[in-house]
């Protein structure tokens, strides 16, 4: 089950669309799903493997990249457009219904031979009656799965950009012990903080919000580790408390 | 073979299904198998390669992955949507074997049989009634049963549905404890909720259908039990016929071809 396999369920729904309706429908797939399929999949393949951070440090490029795109643009169209179509085969459920509906009553009525029941498949219905309003309903399901859609890249991917550089400052960190200091210092500060500077990956708000969770786990986990240390450092070091770092990733 | 091949054979089902049994092969096919296909399969596709451990130590990657990953969901999920459609078939070789009977009694020269032709017992649509309503409330049942335990080996095996993004990893070879990242574990987080979500719906579905099943049953049962002193007469299915026809009339009176005379 693959884009074809969606082409030929929804094509069958066609039928019974209005004039607006087929148009809409053409452009889904000859706009959005085939330029999905034929070109942007090939911009997006190597997402991950051509991210680049200036750093040796393993496990900071995924971290870094899980910040910046915690959902892929690709897989957010994927699912946009499903769920986007999917709405069509209300009207074609109801179609079908009336059909099996249309097929009794010839049954009941002597006309039950192979021609006609041909002629009820394949007479196309009148969107009036109860069909109207389940087809009015699927336009309305449609445009409300779309702007949701939108909002959501949006909200992950402020202004719609992609940016050339991103400045990544979460973990993990070189173990060293100035910044393993350095790591509990921003932790402290990073709970309070919100930076919404887009170039410094924080503008991902709902990338945020899905790993604030993890990183107070770590958090936690690195401030029960350092105590000790933390102390001695601080007590060595005043000024490292008065850094004002930003914790961007965080 | 591969989810095409599936989705051929369980199209025959849906023809001897009901309307909620339709529903649920429509969800299984867009919102399942073809998510997992189109886009959960390439999220999940460098789970291994890009699984990074804070090690030189060779083998314990390989470790540390097997031992947070005993199965990947990817596979999991496959095989569920297998074990989950499959019993569909039992249903479809009921079909297959009453069509079966049918011709062969067609070939005898049966006088009870009312099929014309061999292309009518084809394409004819069976019933969800006795020994067949036995087949398919079995096969919702199974199905409910293998949705319950893979969800249940999903949340046992991986603690939850939530991927985190760092794993801390002391198994051997592993020198000491050991921080392996995985990759892009928000996207596989939304992704994984969403399948329980949708398998969440077919549950309910499937439940649905086994009410709407039970009920049936059960109606028909007490009108039997309620007519066993009046005789099904001449007059008596006469009335029922044109109750229904009225019936249909008036739900399709919009809709219908226009042509037939009454």
């Amino acid at each position: 089950m693959n884009w074809a396999g969606l082409y030929t369920v929804l094509s069958g729904v066609n039928r019974h669309s209005t004039a607006i309706g087929r148009i809409w429908l053409s452009v889904i797939f000859i706009f959005r799903i085939m330029v999905l399929v034929v070109a942007a999949e090939s911009v997006w393949g190597d997402e991950k493997s051509a991210f680049t951070c200036n750093t040796q440090q393993p496990g900071c490029n995924s971290v870094c990249y899980d910040h910046f795109f915690p959902i892929s643009h690709i897989r957010l169209w994927a699912l946009q457009l499903i769920l986007v179509t999917t709405p069509a085969l209300l009207v074609a459920m109801h179609v079908a219904y009336q059909q099996h509906q249309e097929k009794k009553l010839l049954v009941l009525t002597g006309h039950g031979d192979p021609k006609h029941m041909e002629e009820v498949k394949k007479h196309k219905m009148r969107i009036s009656g109860s069909l109207w309003w389940t087809y009015v309903c699927s336009v309305v399901f449609r445009l409300l799965f779309e702007a949701v859609f939108m909002y959501i890249f949006y909200m992950l991917y402020p202004g719609y950009q992609m940016v050339r550089l991103g400045k990544c400052e979460g973990l993990p960190r070189p173990h060293t012990m100035g910044d393993r200091v350095h790591r509990v210092v921003r932790a402290c500060a990073r709970r309070g903080q919100h930076n919404s500077n887009p170039s410094s990956g924080k503008g991902s708000f709902y990338g945020h919000k899905l790993s604030s969770e993890y990183k107070q786990n770590e958090i936690n986990q690195l401030l029960t580790e350092q105590d000790g240390s933390l102390k001695d450092m601080l007590r060595r070091n005043p000024g490292l408390q008065e850094k004002g770092d930003r914790c961007s990733a965080c | 073979m591969d989810w095409g091949a599936l989705h051929t054979i369980l199209g025959g089902v849906n023809k001897h299904s009901t309307s909620i049994g339709k529903i649920w092969l429509t969800v299984l096919f867009i919102f399942r198998i073809m998510i997992l296909v189109v886009a959960a399969e390439r999220v999940w596709g460098d789970e291994q390669d890009d699984f990074i451990c804070n090690t030189l130590q060779p083998g314990c990657k390989k470790v540390c992955y097997d031992h947070f990953f005993p199965i990947s969901h990817i596979r999991l999920w496959a095989l569920q949507l297998i074990f989950v459609s499959t019993p569909a078939l039992l249903v479809a070789m009921h079909v297959a074997y009453r069509r079966h009977e049918k011709k062969r009694q067609f070939r005898k020269g049966d006088q009870k049989c009312e099929y014309k032709d061999i292309e009518e017992i084809r394409k004819q649509r069976f019933h969800i009634e006795g020994s067949l309503w036995w087949t398919y409330t079995s096969s919702i049942f199974f199905r409910l049963v293998f949705e319950a335990v893979f969800m249940y080996a999903f949340y046992f095996m991986y603690d939850g549905f939530r991927m985190p993004r760092l794993m801390k990893c002391n198994a051997w070879p592993c020198p000491n404890t050991v921080d392996c990242f995985v990759s892009r574990p928000t996207e596989k987080t939304v992704f994984t909720i969403f399948m329980i979500a949708v398998s969440s719906i077919c549950i309910l579905l499937n439940v649905a259908e086994l009410c709407y099943l039970l009920t049936k049953f059960f109606l028909r049962r007490s009108k039997k039990a309620g007519n066993p002193k009046h005789h099904p007469n001449h007059e008596n299915k006469e009335e029922t016929k044109q109750n229904e026809m009225n019936e249909l009339i008036s739900d399709s009176c919009q809709n219908t071809v226009i042509g037939f005379s009454s």
